[in-house]
């Protein structure tokens, strides 16, 4: 898979680590989550067949961590965007 | 019809024309005491187990396809139960002493080949490693022996074992361990189900499941509705996917596993062999192919194809313990797709629905698994209670921190 990197350009998938699924960034909120939150946060997954909201490390690149939108049924990639600033145009 | 050297004697004199299909194509009842939804060899093995241990014979299978076209077909073959853990060793145990017996028990020739498993050693960690977990082994019933470079030497003369950077120490060897003709397990566990009563319906895909008062009364499929006093998922690969339709989100993702053949060799390799500094396994299948695989791509998908860094990577692993393996040609390769859970273990279980049963998350260990899993199942789906061998196997071992993590690798999936 080559992972378009939004400020470095196409770059082959071997040079990143795999996080898993975006929802990861939405932390609970540690004053008033409950351990069922945190439970649900760290265990479960969504696991979609389709377009699925991943993160990448570039781990072999500049480090940054990449929101990939990836179809887990065909390994098209749809967007790349920057995880600390998704959306915006660089 | 009962298969034995006699029948086939007969049939070779007279044309053979007394062949009957190894199982019916029935159509759906409207109503069943159990339904399992996956043949796969876990779904179609706890059928037989239904059938025969525990005296159901108002069971259906519903198979999306064709039976044993999913994991069952595509995994590497390998049987064993080298585990560490108290929630796993037993289980898998009970799983290989049932491969044992299995083919007498089905009727059928599965070519269980008891040639032996042996785990390479490359450092005196490792060494220390596999010391316990043998010792572990031994105190759960099955059966390791630590074998010294030079007991390996002779066996396998051939591995690459003054390698400068990873040299063979050592080797933790579980002799019962060995092989298993992977269709004939799908295969002889349906036709040994349907011999007892159990309808194998498939091109029947679920669609859904009837749910009231908290209680499932059965499944929607593409076939029509279809009632059930019971309803047991074996689906493992699209646990998410079907559980989904339940209103439940698993502890688990799906990712692809590779697995590779090379073309028909004569006779080079006795026994299956693991690479300890990396995460590679070989056998030799009985046409004479090497069978071989490594990780996990490490990425979700349902695409049943892997991307080629983990070809290279399988590779290499090969070429730094056998080399030889490089001179034989590829012939095939292809991937399926795991049930990767949060801590490498399986899941065999209620939901929160009643009557509605869950048996997945086997992550890429699920092939030597067949028999215990299924048997396990059954004992849940009959008896409303976990199988002795299977009580760890639970949904809330993460919500009480009891977790089955044989690599200590956290709720990571793609690490295990």
């Amino acid at each position: 898979m080559i992972i378009n990197h939004p400020l470095l350009g196409p770059r082959d998938s071997a040079e990143f680590v795999y996080l898993g699924t975006s929802n990861l960034m939405d932390r609970p909120d540690p004053e008033t989550a409950t351990p069922e939150d945190w439970h649900d946060y760290a265990y479960l997954r969504d696991n979609p067949a389709g377009p699925h909201r991943e993160l990448w490390f570039h781990e072999g690149g500049d480090r940054s961590i990449l929101i990939v939108t990836r179809d887990t049924t065909t390994h098209e990639i749809s967007s790349v965007e920057l995880a600390r600033n998704p959306g915006a145009q660089v | 019809m009962r298969y034995s050297g006699f029948k086939v004697i007969k049939e070779a004199l007279t044309g053979h024309k007394g062949w009957l299909p190894a199982w019916r194509d029935p159509e759906p009842k409207a109503h069943y005491d159990i339904v399992i939804i996956g043949g796969g060899g876990h779904g179609l093995a706890t059928a037989h187990y239904l059938a025969s241990v525990y005296g159901q014979h108002r069971v259906a299978v519903v198979e999306k396809g064709w039976i044993g076209g999913g994991n069952v077909g595509r995994n590497t073959t390998i049987i064993r139960s080298n585990y560490l853990l108290d929630g796993n060793e037993p289980f898998y145990e009970f799983s290989l002493k049932l491969w044992e017996g299995l083919e007498q028990d089905l009727n059928y020739n599965a070519m269980v080949s008891q040639r032996g498993i042996m785990n390479l050693i490359h450092s005196d960690a490792q060494r220390d490693a596999f010391v316990r977990r043998g010792n572990a082994m031994i105190l759960n019933g099955a059966d390791a022996e630590l074998l010294s470079e030079a007991q390996i030497r002779q066996e396998y003369p051939f591995l690459n074992f003054d390698d400068a950077r990873f040299p063979i120490k050592g080797g933790l060897a579980q002799r019962r361990g060995g092989t298993v003709r992977h269709d004939a397990v799908a295969w002889g566990y349906a036709r040994a189900a349907d011999r007892r009563g159990v309808d194998i319906i498939q091109n029947c895909e679920v669609t859904g499941f009837r749910v009231e008062n908290g209680k499932c009364l059965g499944v929607e499929t593409s076939r029509g509705f279809i009632g059930a006093g019971r309803v047991g998922c074996a689906v493992a690969g699209n646990s998410s996917r079907l559980m989904e339709k339940a209103g439940m989100r698993l502890p688990i993702e799906s990712h692809v596993l590779q697995a590779f053949v090379t073309e028909g060799l004569k006779p080079v390799l006795p026994g299956v062999i693991t690479f300890g500094a990396g995460h590679f396994y070989v056998s030799q299948s009985d046409k004479g192919g090497l069978v071989f695989g490594g990780d996990i791509d490490g990425y979700n998908s349902y695409a049943q194809r892997g991307n080629l860094p983990v070809v290279e990577d399988v590779c290499e692993g090969g070429m730094a313990i056998m080399p030889m393996i490089g001179r034989a040609r590829l012939l095939r390769m292809w991937g399926g797709i795991m049930d990767m859970s949060m801590d490498g273990s399986p899941i065999i279980d209620r939901t929160h629905v009643d009557g509605l049963y869950f048996n997945g998350g086997w992550c890429y260990g699920g092939f030597k698994a067949t028999p215990a899993s299924g048997y396990a199942f059954a004992h849940l789906l009959a008896r409303d209670e976990p199988h002795e061998t299977a009580t760890a196997y639970r949904f809330d071992r993460f919500r009480t921190g009891h977790m089955i993590d044989e690599k200590g690798m956290g709720n990571q999936p793609n690490l295990h």
